[in-house]
């Protein structure tokens, strides 16, 4: 229970629904701070308490279990050194992945629970044999299947998401209101919750470091220089900086981050296009498809809140002999960075997903 | 009903002391008031503190009501910092052991942070007792101390300091000394006027102040107190209408007085009797925990003079304290991590790593306390949890730092 309305309300219907329930707020910094700020939404000491006040209405126990040294080494270490290394990394999925339904999700079954129920807008369907797939919500504006697209069948196995078939969060607000919950009408949060202000390059700036570098183009002419490449990413136009303008005066956008030479490419709007996507970290999200490396028709989505495009999908041997799962998007994909995670879906089922390693860009750099 | 094993936390208020409070209550009146009900008032509030006065060896004029022990510690901390700086600047210097509670590692963190101190931890040892030399090491050049501030008992491994000792080392030092009693209070006589003597402190040296909270023997909650001896100088927290010596202004508040009087003289009448049953129910369950799970490990001394009676924690090497709490209070039975709590966010306990634990040992802490109530039935009640709770938080392990799930 992070002290917002989705997980207070997730409570509420899991002990309706009869189950014995827990609600259990995760301590994810040693220092957390006192009062909600900004848009951020969890990991206060206000938030702590809204989420004892929901426990206490619902009458249910409450507990706070401290996973910040998890959370430290696993998520916010991890976005740093992702960042450092050019790439671009969700941390919300990083933290479902191996905070919620990992170290969460461990203890608890040791303790003797059966699953991990969560305010996460996704559905847990069951096929005819029984194997369970995770897909999409009835909320499609709020659908959280992406971030939850790194969850294996083991960790299916014990997930439970109460609000999967409700078609809209003002449903959600209503039922909270319904039930006396006071967290009914509290804020989205949408920014990273750890970086208190919402200033996610000034955090990295401070973490990572600032070391000045070029900016090129796609032929390594050298256009201009930049504070740290890290605090840039692939598809940005606005702060390049750029004092000459392109020769045919068009805009110029961050095609690639090369935190290596500590290099920023630059290019025109076009070369952004991406043929194919390819990673070798991939995970199937409950029953794997029968054959992977027969080429399959599917959906990806590269970002939380990107729109899911048609592709084809196939499994088969990379070049350092590792299996990777490459992806060809019917039409080509702006704004792709490796770090990224790529989520497969058929219809409204997840699939799986893959860490994008590589790209391959639409345009060749003679054009 | 479930079994209680948290009194140290907070204990009930007894029925003696709920009659005093309601019935003060119900006769209100400002105690400052010239008219005849405002005297009546002020009569109860100042037997009240003559009652409490005499449960710790000092006279009514010499005790400070205040809202919590740790207003009373931070007053002591805080008041005495500024007016012994104020007479001398270059004093700056304030000595603690490790492992004090918050209320004063807070207040002489905040000192540092804003107002020029420079904090010394002085080192405890493995069962939690202030080393001697080292305070007396600390204080062999007393030119820049303003002061120094320690516990009676440990609030949460149960060490029974040597204050005497350290009274008279900073007496002898010319330092004032405010040791923090609220753990201690109700298990162990606080002598504050034997022990003023028997330390050669006065005219502003040595044991010159000391706190105590209402509701950890049997009083309300929101009442707690500072002796003050009659020489030390100490400048106030709140300003207003002067009253208490125009150290604690702020209305006084009379049926706390009156109901935390009504606990501290039951305490003081029932103090031998209740210390002897309490030690004999912590040896129980500090040889029945041994017995059920031999690799747990006693924190604080041995059970014996040295520490609280009705204070037991142990180390159970491969779970977490927080697993353990919810597994027995899930089976009923209440009892602490021993930790500091922020808003219930559990951390390691900062007593046991300044007692030399490494901060694995120092999570997988639980602390049982005894208290008015506590039965032989409660901790076998407990002992009979123990060993379920233990072997499932032994599996739940560690798991907030690796998981099986990890790819």
């Amino acid at each position: 229970m992070s002290g917002g309305v989705d997980s207070a309300v997730a409570a509420a219907r899991a002990v309706e629904a009869g189950h014995d329930v827990v609600g259990v707020h995760l301590a994810l910094s040693r220092m957390p701070g006192t009062l909600r700020t900004g848009s951020r939404g969890c990991c206060t000491i206000e938030d702590s308490m809204d989420a004892q006040r929901a426990a206490n209405v619902l009458g249910i126990p409450y507990y706070v279990w401290d996973f910040s040294e998890r959370f430290k080494a696993d998520v916010v270490d991890d976005f740093i050194s992702e960042y450092a290394a050019g790439r671009t990394p969700n941390p919300c999925m990083r933290c479902n992945e191996r905070i919620k339904f990992a170290a969460l999700l461990e203890k608890a079954l040791a303790l003797g629970f059966d699953a991990v129920a969560t305010g996460h807008y996704a559905k847990i369907v069951e096929d005819a044999a029984g194997h369970r797939e995770l897909h999409r919500a009835s909320a499609e504006a709020k659908d959280q299947s992406y971030v939850l697209g790194v969850l294996t069948a083991e960790q299916l196995a014990h997930a439970y998401f109460p609000l999967g078939d409700t078609p809209s969060k003002a449903l959600v607000r209503e039922e909270a209101a319904r039930r006396g919950l006071s967290v009914a009408q509290k804020p989205d949060s949408y920014d990273i919750c750890f970086i208190s202000d919402g200033d996610t390059k000034g955090w990295l700036a401070e973490k990572v470091g600032t070391a000045p570098g070029a900016i090129v183009d796609r032929e390594g002419n050298r256009l201009g220089g930049h504070d740290g490449a890290h605090s840039y990413t692939v598809g940005q136009r606005k702060g390049l900086a750029i004092g000459t303008p392109a020769p045919d005066g068009r805009p110029r956008f961050v095609l690639e981050v090369r935190p290596k030479d500590n290099t920023v490419v630059v290019g025109p709007r076009e070369a952004l296009a991406i043929a194919e996507i390819a990673g070798s970290r991939f995970s199937w999200a409950g029953e794997p498809p029968a054959d992977p490396s027969r080429r399959f028709e599917c959906e990806v989505q590269i970002r939380a809140h990107a729109d899911p495009v048609p592709a084809a999908a196939v499994l088969q041997a990379g070049e350092s002999g590792a299996d990777e799962l490459v992806v060809t998007p019917d039409a080509p994909l702006d704004g792709v960075a490796p770090g990224q995670t790529a989520v497969i879906y058929v219809g409204t089922r997840v699939l799986g997903q893959f860490t994008i390693d590589r790209t391959v860009s639409a345009v060749p750099v003679s054009v | 009903m479930g079994v209680y094993l948290d009194h140290a936390a907070t204990t009930p208020m007894r029925a003696e002391a709920i009659a005093a409070y309601t019935d003060a209550l119900a006769a209100g009146a400002n105690p400052a008031s010239i008219h005849s009900a405002g005297q009546r008032a002020k009569q109860l509030l100042e037997e009240s503190r003559e009652r409490i006065a005499a449960t710790l060896g000092v006279d009514g004029i010499e005790v400070v009501l205040t809202g919590s022990g740790t207003e009373a510690i931070n007053l002591a901390i805080k008041g005495l910092y500024w007016a012994r700086r104020a007479a001398d600047p270059v004093r700056t210097r304030i000595l603690l052991p490790g492992g004090e509670h918050h209320a004063t590692l807070d207040s002489v963190e905040w000192l540092a942070a804003h107002d020029g101190a420079i904090v010394e931890e002085l080192p405890l040892d493995r069962a939690g007792r202030l080393d001697l030399d080292a305070l007396a090491a600390a204080l062999s050049d007393s030119s820049d101390v303003a002061l120094v501030t320690m516990l009676v008992a440990n609030n949460e491994v149960g060490t029974i300091e040597p204050v005497v000792e350290a009274s008279r080392l900073a007496a002898r030092a010319g330092v004032p000394l405010h040791l923090d009693a609220v753990a201690a209070y109700g298990q162990l006589p606080i002598e504050f006027g034997a022990w003023r003597r028997e330390s050669g402190s006065g005219r502003g040296s040595g044991l010159v102040a000391l706190s105590v909270s209402a509701h950890k023997i049997g009083g309300p909650s929101g009442v707690g107190a500072l002796v003050l001896d009659r020489s030390a100088t100490i400048e106030a927290l709140l300003h207003g209408g002067g009253q208490q010596r125009r150290i604690r202004s702020g209305t006084q508040d009379v049926a706390g007085a009156a109901a935390f009087a009504e606990a501290a003289a039951l305490a003081a009448v029932e103090l031998p009797a209740h210390a002897a049953r309490l030690a004999v129910l912590r040896d129980r369950l500090i040889a029945g925990v041994r017995a059920s799970v031999p690799d747990a490990v006693l924190s604080g001394p041995e059970p014996g003079p040295e520490r609280l009676p009705g204070n037991a924690n142990f180390a159970f090497p491969g779970c977490e304290g927080d697993s353990l709490l919810f597994l027995l209070d899930a089976a009923g039975v209440a009892v602490s991590t021993g930790s500091a709590c922020t808003a219930g966010v559990p951390e390691a306990s900062h007593v046991l790593l300044a007692m030399g634990r490494t901060e694995p040992e120092a999570r997988s802490a639980l602390r049982m306390t005894l208290g008015h109530g506590t039965t032989e039935a409660d901790v076998d009640a407990f002992l009979a949890a123990l060993p379920d709770a233990v072997s499932r938080a032994s599996r739940a392990g560690m798991a907030s730092r690796q998981t099986s799930f990890d790819r």
